[in-house]
């Protein structure tokens, strides 16, 4: 492609910028983080004598240890279950394709438009009528509910491109639907439910909304949820408040600076479809 | 998204036609057993999804739309209030605002970041597949992976009287324009806007980028050899070939804007005044703080058809072409 040296430059130089523009804000607040505590901190300013411990005092003030075990929780609660569901689905509408199964399929559609907010007051009520308020299982449910129309949406176009000779084959040799399932399609099916998991992990642990009004406790809620909690109770203190921020990124980033390239792959992907 | 309806395969019949022979009835009948049998298994894979997805969103939905009929305070008895409370929505001047903030933080959530993501990718093209490549996709990809609670946070302190913007502002001799942004009555809405515009700008790029360089160099090529200008070359070659991109990004981001809560939430909680509350934020505080779920509900409801109304077109719009 013959690109003229001078737009190549310009294009480096706007890509440089953007990334300067996404950085920033961590620099800023890692700058923060690391004033003495009590100080009204500038922009951006290299601490002459850096407070690491400020990391340390956050992690207390913010209870981190408790936030981990919640927010693992959740995900535990939500992401295998969605997944294994929403590949069942996938499976019997994209390869079985069961009677009336575009209806289904049409009704999935309808939600996957669906602001959060749009469900959230039922939901309230609904929970409460449950007696499961305040437990994290008012976060668990609902969301393996919400995620269905796009999971299984995407799962369904995987098995609709998987051969039906292949399902057939599997059945001449006699085996039942479930061992095609299990055996055959599922094993087929793992780049899909990779991506899949992946974003629902990602979904799961920055859920603020769901969080915030179903349960009050924040060491019950997600990692969005309790940063917002503990913005409401630290917001005045600047440093900690910078210094608890980056804290509770870390997981985050962490995980996804090992899976990176998945990451980017399923983000592509996920919102191309969805 | 609603294309996907139209084109769903004709396997099924293809099924039926290849083991099922007319000639002998018997076999069909014993064949439409076997295939109603296998159609009882077919749906118990389907039950458990759509389960979970009636009780958790369809009975939701059919609730809000329900209580939306209604003068509720969410503990004691409802009353029939009709139409009021969509008669409230549409002419309550508050309540309009409130919308309009919500249309008007699309031009930052996705007009300027399809804009810019468009810009960077016609310059660029392609992102280097070398190491530079990777750590331009990862940085640009963290704001996507962070919570917006943690992006909202950031930039409520990059926004603030101390921040870091005032403090460039300063340092440029522009001390004049320093202020708090997020606590101005005129630019709390676009500082907010902003911090959206951060979140889905590295996306965008990402994927423009990314449908940028399946186009064929030779569509380049031509056009230049046309006589085509920059201009010419990104109206004839890069719009029409980045169609379906385009219509992902503004898809994503107009629900990102219309839809928003968390930024707006942490950053301003709507301040000051209601120069930044959106829909998100006021059926949340209608609903639990001022005990009006019905008018919370219908407001819920016409958010529901805005997304939609935006949505629709789009779609149309940039997968008219494939049935």
């Amino acid at each position: 492609m013959n690109l003229s040296r001078r737009e190549q430059v310009t294009g480096r130089v706007f890509l440089i910028a953007l990334i300067l523009v996404t950085l920033l804000p961590f620099v800023s607040m890692l700058s923060a983080a690391l004033q003495p505590r009590g100080t009204v901190p500038d922009g951006l300013a290299w601490p002459s004598d850096p407070q690491w411990g400020n990391f340390a005092d956050a992690f207390t003030a913010a209870n981190m240890g408790a936030l981990l075990r919640s927010s693992l929780l959740i995900v535990a609660g939500v992401v295998p279950v969605s997944v294994l569901i929403a590949t069942m689905a996938g499976f019997g509408l994209g390869q079985l394709r069961v009677p009336g199964g575009r209806l289904v399929f049409g009704l999935l559609l309808l939600g996957l438009t669906l602001p959060f907010e749009a469900v959230v007051t039922p939901l309230y009520y609904q929970m409460q009528d449950f007696g499961l308020l305040n437990t994290r299982w008012a976060i668990i449910l609902p969301l393996i509910g919400l995620y269905m129309p796009f999971a299984v949406f995407w799962m369904r176009a995987h098995f609709t491109n998987v051969p039906v000779e292949l399902s057939e084959a599997a059945r001449v040799d006699g085996s039942s639907t479930w061992q095609l399932f299990w055996r055959v399609q599922v094993p087929l099916a793992r780049p899909a439910i990779a991506s899949l998991t992946i974003l629902m992990f990602l979904w799961t642990w920055n859920q603020f909304l769901l969080a915030i009004v179903l349960v009050d406790d924040a060491t019950k809620r997600t990692m969005a949820g309790a940063l917002g909690a503990f913005q409401g109770q630290w917001g005045t203190d600047l440093v900690l408040l910078c210094a608890g921020s980056l804290l509770i990124l870390t997981p985050t980033l962490i995980v996804f600076l090992i899976f990176q390239r998945q990451f980017i792959k399923a983000l592509i992907q996920g919102s191309l479809k969805g | 998204m609603t294309s996907a309806l139209g084109s769903a395969p004709t396997g099924r019949d293809d099924q039926v036609s290849s083991t099922g022979r007319p000639a002998r009835s018997t076999s069909t009948r014993a064949h439409r057993r076997r295939w109603a049998r296998a159609a009882g298994t077919g749906w118990l894979y389907v039950l458990p999804a759509l389960l979970m997805y009636a009780v958790f969103v369809l009975r939701p939905l059919a609730l809000t739309v329900q209580y939306s009929f209604y003068d509720w305070n969410g503990i004691g008895v409802a009353r029939w209030a009709g139409l009021d409370n969509y008669v409230t929505v549409f002419t309550d001047s508050d309540l309009l605002k409130i919308i309009s903030n919500a249309i008007i933080l699309i031009v930052f959530f996705s007009l300027i970041p399809v804009a810019l993501g468009l810009l960077v990718a016609s310059m660029v093209r392609r992102i280097t597949t070398g190491a530079f490549g990777t750590v331009v996709r990862t940085i640009l990809f963290l704001p996507q992976v962070i919570p917006l609670v943690a992006a909202g946070i950031a930039w409520s302190w990059l926004l603030s009287t101390n921040g870091l913007v005032n403090q460039v502002l300063r340092a440029l001799g522009l001390g004049g324009l320093a202020r708090a942004w997020l606590g101005d009555f005129d630019t709390a809405l676009p500082a907010v806007g902003v911090i959206g515009a951060w979140v889905l700008l590295g996306l965008c790029t990402i994927l423009l980028v990314t449908g940028m360089s399946k186009i064929d160099p030779a569509l380049y090529e031509a056009a230049r050899l046309d006589g085509a200008g920059p201009v010419r070359e990104f109206l004839a070659v890069t719009l029409p070939s980045l169609r379906q991109e385009i219509g992902v990004c503004l898809t994503v981001t107009i629900i990102a804007a219309l839809a928003s809560f968390d930024i707006v939430y942490i950053s301003t909680s709507g301040g000051p005044g209601l120069q930044t509350t959106v829909p998100g934020l006021e059926i949340y505080r209608l609903a639990f703080s001022q005990r009006q779920v019905g008018l919370a509900s219908a407001l819920a409801v016409v958010l529901m058809l805005l997304v939609l109304a935006f949505v629709l077109p789009i779609q149309r719009l940039t997968r008219g072409e494939k049935p």
